[in-house]
């Protein structure tokens, strides 16, 4: 295994909010301005610390939704009985101030100097925001790995990145999917429901091709879906997951 | 240097009374059990389980589930840290503890790296995982574990971060240093003190 050199310690450090994108609803990306970035890989995620008035602090994880060289962005989902969440998604403002260190795990990476075997990403609706690191890494370097998404979201509004997640479709030779697993606009033609091992089946790369798997989402999607995968022959340690709980804490073990 | 406030930001969850004691900077109480894993989850039956103690490439004791099943177990009540910020706390296990296994092997071991199914490690240090600090664990409140916790058995490590407490283990590797795991190769601390915020290397 490699990264085994000792690393020096991730600090805090402050950011500034250089701007704020709505995605849905209820998703937010927020850019920030981070002077000691020392870079990230694809996949990887953040600490985020918030002080309030009072002194009262809180941290917590967030993966990174921008591609190695880009400034760093997160992408939050407003959780209602969240306790950062809302605040990031609805108090934030541009010019603000936060802390934040990182980039944070080794594992759940991509690099396509390293990773040339066909890339399959499988997102359950937040979960989504790692692997968009992965294809913008795609994207920034001109990779031709053949890559796959299926994106299982609540409905089209809900779906995270909608545009950029069609041109990598139609432009960039990425088979983009989306499952709607509660509600379908009228003449949708696409899948509908939770994603299933025969729905795998139809999408995934067969297991001959060496394909490496990354999945992010909540327990019981990447559960099904892990557990799919494996059934369909791919060794465990050609898929990666990433697993967010009812606590909508993302990333570590 | 004091942090930047965040105007309009303000604690939302409340530590039980009488418990803020329990809980470690930086981490929050729930109520759920979150699942976190880097891969699928084995899924091993209990009549092809062996947990063993390994020194280099000798097993120095081995048991199957039914011998394991036959060691006195205990009931353990502890505070659960997960390094991604939640903290539960009395959780409930029915366990063996390592000071019952390791009594039956000589050894003079500092550390241990456990192993589990799916290719997992974690190194701990020998005197955390003796004196009534670490079990093998098979039960949670009263039921077998879940696969997705760990089942059949885990590490139960409670007073280090919760990863230490590996899920699916199948023995430890007596050892004279210290040698990272999983976890620990991929960014994360060595030891994980959850008092001392031991979260990432370096920490």
């Amino acid at each position: 295994m490699e990264g085994t050199a000792v690393r020096g310690r991730l600090t805090w450090q402050t950011a500034t909010v250089s701007q704020l994108v709505d995605e849905t609803a209820t998703v937010r990306t927020i850019d920030l301005q981070v002077p000691d970035w020392a870079g990230h890989q694809a996949g990887q995620h953040l600490d985020i610390r918030l002080t309030a008035d009072d002194g009262y602090r809180a941290e917590r994880s967030y993966s990174i939704a921008s591609a190695p060289g880009e400034p760093v962005a997160i992408t939050v989902e407003r959780l209602e009985d969240g306790e950062v969440s809302p605040y990031l998604t609805e108090d934030l403002r541009q010019g603000d101030q936060l802390e934040l260190r990182g980039p944070i795990g080794l594992y759940f990476t991509w690099e396509p100097a390293r990773d040339t075997s066909p890339l399959l990403l499988l997102a359950g609706g937040s979960g989504v925001v790692p692997l968009r690191a992965i294809l913008r890494y795609r994207e920034r370097t001109g990779s031709t790995t053949p890559a796959r998404l299926l994106y299982s979201a609540r409905s089209l509004p809900d779906v995270i990145y909608h545009d950029e997640l069609d041109h990598y479709n139609q432009d960039r030779g990425v088979d983009v999917i989306y499952t709607l697993t509660r509600q379908q606009p009228p003449g949708w033609t696409g899948r509908t429901g939770r994603v299933t091992a025969a729905m795998l089946t139809d999408i995934a790369w067969p297991a001959s091709q060496n394909p490496l798997a990354f999945v992010c989402g909540p327990t019981s999607f990447v559960e099904a879906v892990a557990n799919a995968l494996v059934g369909l022959g791919y060794p465990p340690g050609r898929v990666k997951t990433e697993r967010f709980g009812a606590t909508g804490a993302p990333g570590g073990p | 240097m004091s942090p930047p406030f965040s105007r309009g930001f303000h604690r939302r969850h409340q530590t039980p009374a009488g418990e803020e004691g329990r809980v470690p900077p930086g981490q929050y109480v729930t109520q759920d059990f979150p699942v976190l894993s880097a891969g699928p989850t084995p899924h091993t039956p209990t009549e092809k389980w062996t947990f063993s103690i390994k020194k280099g490439s000798d097993t120095e004791r081995s048991w199957t589930w039914d011998e394991m099943s036959a060691l006195p177990h205990e009931n353990v009540t502890a505070d659960i840290h997960c390094v991604t910020r939640w903290s539960k706390l009395g959780t409930h296990w029915q366990a063996v503890s390592i000071d019952t296994l390791l009594a039956q092997v000589q050894h003079d071991a500092g550390f241990v790296l456990a192993f589990c199914d799916g290719g997992y490690t974690t190194n701990l240090p020998l005197p955390d995982v003796t004196n009534g600090q670490a079990w093998v664990a098979f039960g949670y409140d009263g039921a077998p574990l879940p696969p997705e916790h760990g089942g059949p058995a885990r590490l139960l490590v409670p007073h280090l971060y919760f990863w230490k407490s590996a899920k699916w283990v199948r023995g430890l590797e007596l050892l004279d240093h210290d040698e990272p795991g999983f976890w620990e190769t991929y960014g994360y601390n060595m030891y994980g003190d959850p008092w001392k915020e031991q979260r990432y290397a370096g920490d």
